[in-house]
């Protein structure tokens, strides 16, 4: 009787037939040893080989497919320099406390090599309340409490607004922009001199993923996010006012390559919706950045962000005709991967973080985030965010790995994987767009179940043993919950102070002028017409609090609802 | 007689990610569990009235980002609502400080990071039997 022939044998008599001999030889050693044993995937379900060749990428297409550094097809990067030219901008995600507590972390780390400011409120903020909506010992635990422009003033003390990149975790309606330019006009420095990014103003990805500033219902969320886009485009040219975020969809549980498809078919939506409004590609495509979460499986990531690179320089052309280049430009902030930290000998993530920070490094990135040790124990305290900080400048200056551009491509296995992970997102891509867009998909639920799919079969590759955690399904020792860190926490004195001062503070405004822009807010909001965020300056500009914006808009639009999907 | 468990996955407070509470409550859903789950930033109240109305055994309470620091308030308003044989336990990111300051408000386990989920269901299960009768005497 004919057995059928198992896959290594099949493989063995197609090498012996095409395959150079060496590599034939090659291939019946490895099968005499270890068979069919030696199969992995990534995490994408992406088969891997033990072995990449000629046979794999012989380099015929490199014009087509992998090209030069800051040209299509973009899959080497997307200036000619590099991080020859220009470094990564070191931007840590800080926030704890009350303003006067985050300014003085911010001035430490600008000391230490930060170049560039990174602010994250407090999830009251996230939320759309202020101080004093919410239960007070949350306040200032996860971010700093900023709810007026004052508060906006102190946490920027003693930093050039007008020289600094400023990234703030601000989604709709953009009140952190909205304070921003208000102390920017305060200080004298033009709308045009302000630098930085509209961190997270993607509703999408919040919606699906982490949920975290969903305080406005899907279809106001949608139209705050262009009058946002239109208004910087004419007032604040250096802004960046679309984040595309991948990063809450791979955390949240997407793979790589879904987390991929998920951004990029966001950014379709975004642009599709600009477009609709009549706006011209060129004018807002290179305004918009996107954010990636980067994960422990090293070349998974680095075919990634190339292969995200490349394809969203293609699609560019050819679903929108952009003729500038800088609207092909795939320009990108990555953050080390939470999620693969553990609480378990907590020190070991300074060796993941630092594996992690490489392959963002590789991919060609734009600006990182390098997670503290700490974080899978509380929010990270000053001593974890320093070495942090520390593990970027040993890579770029230390470790030599921006001496040459795209040092991975070429690579045999870099190359095949880049092509495969291609066709893995546009396969995810597609899906979403059958399924209607992005908005769409998400509105029905298919994007969050795919997510929540993927989380569990990791979770389960974990628990079963074939995804090692070291320290968590391996290696484990015993420990002493003692030598854990102290953590920082914020004095609650001090934020007591702040909420009293917040108190005095409001009841001290010209109340008149504070219900004249709440007013224009909400007639902004009832009018298709009106650009809703220039009356979120406005209010700013005026008094007006971040909750007393928001509730506004929650009135006028509705409030956001999650759906519950498990 | 097999008693099936009946346990509340929820979040309160202020943040948002569901990645673990969506993985536990499915999990224990598929160990043939009764799961009632519900979205993130649930109001201290409602969580005592869901608890009430449904009769649950457990209340799992999952916090990454501080919240648990009014889990306090949840024990102390199930107390005030008159609710016995129901035991809270959370998940998450929980400072080893917090967690004394969590048992000594009534938790009766915290999971931390890296926690198995067959360690929860196990744990819960483990519990029911003597929450019931506490219920029933009750």
């Amino acid at each position: 009787m004919n057995k059928p022939a198992s896959p290594a044998e099949v493989a063995a008599a197609e090498s012996s037939r095409v395959l150079p001999e060496g590599l034939a030889r090659w291939q019946r050693a490895w099968s005499e040893q270890l068979g069919d044993a030696g199969d992995c995937e990534n995490r994408s379900g992406i088969a891997i080989k033990p072995l990449y060749t000629p046979a794999d990428w012989d380099g015929s297409r490199y014009g087509d497919t992998v090209g030069y550094p800051g040209e299509a097809p973009w899959t080497r990067g997307i200036y000619p320099t590099m991080h020859r030219g220009r470094a990564w901008t070191q931007r840590q995600l800080i926030g704890l406390g009350t303003p006067s507590d985050y300014n003085l972390r911010l001035v430490d780390l600008v000391n230490h090599g930060a170049t560039a400011v990174s602010l994250i409120p407090c999830n009251s903020v996230f939320r759309g309340y202020d101080m004093d909506e919410v239960d007070a010992e949350l306040l200032g635990t996860c971010g700093v409490v900023v709810n007026t422009a004052d508060h906006l003033d102190t946490c920027l003390a003693d930093i050039d607004i007008g020289r600094m990149s400023c990234a703030m975790n601000d989604p709709s309606p953009f009140t952190l922009l909205a304070f921003l330019l208000a102390v920017a006009r305060r200080r004298g420095v033009g709308w045009d001199q302000v630098r930085g990014t509209s961190n997270q103003s993607d509703y999408l990805s919040h919606y699906v993923a982490n949920h975290m500033f969903f305080r406005i219902a899907l279809p106001g969320a949608r139209r705050i996010l262009g009058d946002h886009i239109e208004f910087c485009r004419r007032f604040v040219p250096h802004w960046n006012p679309m984040s595309v975020v991948g990063q809450h969809m791979q955390q949240a549980g997407a793979t790589p390559a879904e987390a991929m498809a998920f951004t990029l078919a966001t950014a379709l939506q975004n642009a599709d919706d600009c477009v609709l409004r009549g706006l011209d590609p060129d004018s807002f495509l290179p305004g918009f950045t996107f954010f990636f979460d980067i994960s422990l499986s090293f070349f998974e990531e680095v075919a990634k962000l190339r292969a995200g690179r490349r394809i969203w320089g293609r699609l560019v052309r050819e679903r929108y005709d952009a003729k500038d280049p800088r609207s092909a430009r795939f320009k990108f902030h990555a953050q080390t991967s939470g999620v693969d930290l553990t609480r378990a000998q907590p020190q070991n993530n300074i060796a993941r973080v630092t594996v992690q920070a490489m392959a963002g490094i590789f991919g060609g990135l734009q600006s990182l985030h390098t997670d503290a040790w700490d974080e899978a124990l509380s929010c990270p305290t000053e001593a974890g965010a320093r070495i942090a900080v520390a593990t970027q400048n040993i890579l770029r200056e230390e470790a030599h790995l921006t001496d040459v551009i795209d040092p991975l491509g070429g690579s045999y296995y870099v190359e095949t994987l880049t092509d495969e992970m291609e066709a893995r997102i546009l396969e995810c891509l597609n899906v979403v767009e059958n399924a209607g867009g992005m908005y769409r998909a998400v509105e029905s639920g298919l994007v969050q179940t795919m997510i929540g799919d993927s989380a569990r079969r990791f979770q389960e590759k974990v628990e079963r043993g074939e995804q090692t955690v070291v320290g968590v399904n391996r290696y484990r020792v015993d420990e002493d919950a003692h030598a854990r860190p102290a953590l920082d926490k914020p004095d609650p004195q001090r934020m007591r102070a702040h909420l009293a001062a917040f108190a005095a503070w409001k009841s001290a405004r010209p109340a008149a002028a504070v219900a004249h822009a709440l007013d224009a807010l909400a007639r902004a909001a009832a009018d298709p017409r009106a650009n809703v965020f220039a009356e979120v300056v406005a209010a700013a500009e005026s008094g007006c609090t971040h909750g007393e914006i928001c509730a506004t808009l929650r009135r006028e639009l509705g409030f956001g609802h999650v759906q519950a999907i498990v | 007689m097999t008693t099936i468990p009946k346990v509340l996955v929820t979040k309160i407070g202020l943040d948002g990610h569901d990645r673990g509470s969506r993985i536990v409550a499915a999990y224990l859903r598929d160990a043939g569990m009764e799961v009632i789950y519900t979205p993130p930033w649930q109001g201290i109240a409602n969580v005592v009235k869901l608890a009430i109305e449904e009769d649950v055994d457990v209340i799992g309470i999952s916090s990454l980002a501080t919240d648990h620091l009014i889990v306090p308030k949840l024990t102390r308003a199930l107390a005030e609502a008159g609710v016995v044989g129901v035991a809270v336990i959370v998940g998450g990111i929980v400072p080893d400080d917090d967690e004394a300051m969590l048992v000594a408000a009534g938790v009766a386990r915290v999971f931390h990071p890296g926690a198995p989920l067959a360690e929860i269901a196990e744990f819960i299960r483990s519990v029911v039997p003597s929450l019931r009768a506490e219920r029933e005497a009750a």
